[in-house]
């Protein structure tokens, strides 16, 4: 059969952002695939070199419209390992609260997002209900429900407000009671069920070879997890399990980020209960000198920046690792020989966030 | 292994190519690696237990360009810093894609922004810009709005 290009995008139900998945089909089958980016490319990195080191965490947060908090946060820690700044205990759980809530509205949009990918409309309306739950104690903490500009150099911008925890306790019981009704549409759906399993398998030396990180790497077998392997505020002093599925298909890509959001919320609880009285910031050094890389762990894999000063107002270079960027990498090995008809539930289980991938 | 012991066995392997070896925190490595030596150096650290690439980033120093390659062993706990000089006007290192293909998009958004060619890439081209733009917009030297 006569083999042909197909776009998929950059107009397409698929794309979830503003990218362009080219396609080599025979017949229905998919031979090659080539993902082309830079639609929404901003120049960030650039942008960074003229700006004060403070000005630049609206501008990372800016990075991942949906993980917004990350991007800001894995700024600052960088830029603090660089000054070797210390920051107060207190801020370090506050912001381990704050991230890990971005995490639970995060994997919200991605649940809420894979619905109409596999055609379950009602999916995406009870995920849209609860991420606001989300939203709301965000904003009660960091005064924003999206691009908070929430973490600063040397701590946090505010603390919580008092009756935070109980807030949190009565939607976390709620959540507990809504992921139910996820697992009744999704899971015990056969047609679900039929969409996802055994659907875009990636074995791990694969997923490990193209640079892939986070859900998608655990999802294929790899206990591969930043805030474990590379523990940075309070993560190695709170209890948890990294969520592993080893069969790498779409399905288990999908309750790796379901076991993620609970497990968000066992963090959330404990950091609550855990969480000393102090102040929440520090002064940092406005011109700092020499050059630092820190690795943390995003909804979508691993984030990591590499910055260099020179002793300037604003950094030499900074250097953004996006997640998703080099997850696309693997795309063409991951679909080739699939139907057309599984790139969605495929894509859809990947969690693609373009903000941070054209940078 | 840690961080002393893999500098050791690098040390063994290559005693010339490589130097400036420092720690900066507990598991992190760094160091200086030859143009010309890079890319065996790379391959050794594959089969040491280098699995996966984290990060190429192409600096602009001036003087020379810089390449800095953030290589992570994840059974280890370390990470591989490997800073290699470039000159300005002969921007080329051999490509590290056939030893890690999550090199790929790293070297290609270098390639992009600040204009190294990556030699043995198997597709080098532009990625985020469009692909009949004319400059690196990375490079020091490049002025937004001329």
């Amino acid at each position: 059969m006569t083999k042909l290009w197909i776009n998929m995008g950059p107009q397409h139900p698929m794309t979830h952002g503003l990218w362009n998945l080219k396609i080599l089909v025979d017949g229905e089958t998919i031979v090659d695939a080539e993902p082309v980016l830079g639609y929404l490319h901003r120049g960030v990195e650039k942008l960074c070199e003229r700006r004060t080191y403070n000005q630049i965490i609206p501008l990372a947060d800016r990075l991942c419209y949906v993980s917004s908090l990350c991007f800001a946060h894995a700024y600052c820690l960088t830029v603090e390992e660089m000054m070797d700044l210390e920051i107060p205990e207190r801020a370090k759980y506050l912001r381990v609260i704050a991230l890990e809530m971005q995490r639970l509205t995060s994997h919200m949009t991605w649940l809420m997002a894979i619905g109409p990918d596999v055609g379950l409309i009602t999916l995406l309306l009870y995920c849209l209900r609860e991420r606001e739950y989300f939203l709301d104690l965000l904003q009660l903490q960091t005064g924003a429900r999206m691009n908070q500009n929430y973490p600063r150099i040397g701590g946090v911008a505010q603390d919580i407000p008092p009756n935070f925890e109980h807030k949190v306790n009565k939607i976390f019981e709620k959540f507990k009671v809504r992921v139910k009704d996820y697992h009744k549409v999704t899971n015990e759906s056969s047609a679900f069920l039929k969409r996802m399993q055994g659907v875009g398998t990636l074995s791990v030396e694969d997923a490990i070879a193209y640079g892939v990180t986070g859900p998608n790497l655990r999802g294929s077998g790899a206990k591969r997890d930043m805030r474990e392997h590379d523990p940075y505020e309070v993560y190695d002093e709170l209890d948890w399990e990294i969520q592993v599925r080893d069969e790498g298909d779409s399905l288990a890509r999908f309750h790796v980020r379901m076991g993620e959001m609970l497990e968000s919320c066992k963090i959330i609880r404990q950091a609550l209960k855990k969480m000393p009285d102090g102040p929440i910031n520090v002064k940092a050094p406005l011109r700092p000198e020499g050059q630092s890389f820190r690795r943390t762990e995003d909804s979508r894999g691993e984030v990591s920046y590499y910055v260099v000063g020179n002793g300037g107002e604003s950094p030499y270079r900074l250097k953004v690792r996006s997640p998703i960027f080099c997850t696309m990498n693997v795309l063409p090995k991951l679909l080739r020989g699939v139907n057309i008809a599984d790139v969605l539930a495929i894509m859809g289980s990947i969690d693609v966030c373009i903000g941070e991938t054209d940078k | 292994m840690n961080e002393e012991e893999v500098t050791e066995q690098l040390k063994r392997d290559f005693p010339e190519g490589i130097s400036d070896f420092s720690f900066p925190r507990r598991g992190m490595l760094r160091f200086s690696a030859d143009r010309d030596r890079l890319k065996d150096i790379c391959i050794r650290l594959k089969d040491i237990g280098f699995e996966q690439i984290s990060l190429i980033s192409a600096l602009d120093w001036r003087e020379h360009f810089e390449c800095v390659y953030h290589i992570t062993s994840y059974s280890f706990g370390i990470v591989a810093e490997v800073h290699t000089k470039i000159p300005l006007d002969d921007p080329k290192v051999d490509s590290v894609t056939p030893v890690w293909p999550g090199a790929n998009f790293h070297e290609r958004e270098a390639y992009d922004m600040m204009g190294i060619v990556f030699e043995g890439h198997p597709d080098l081209r532009r990625i985020l810009l469009p692909d009949d733009f004319t400059f690196y917009p990375l490079r020091k030297n490049f002025r937004e709005g001329e």
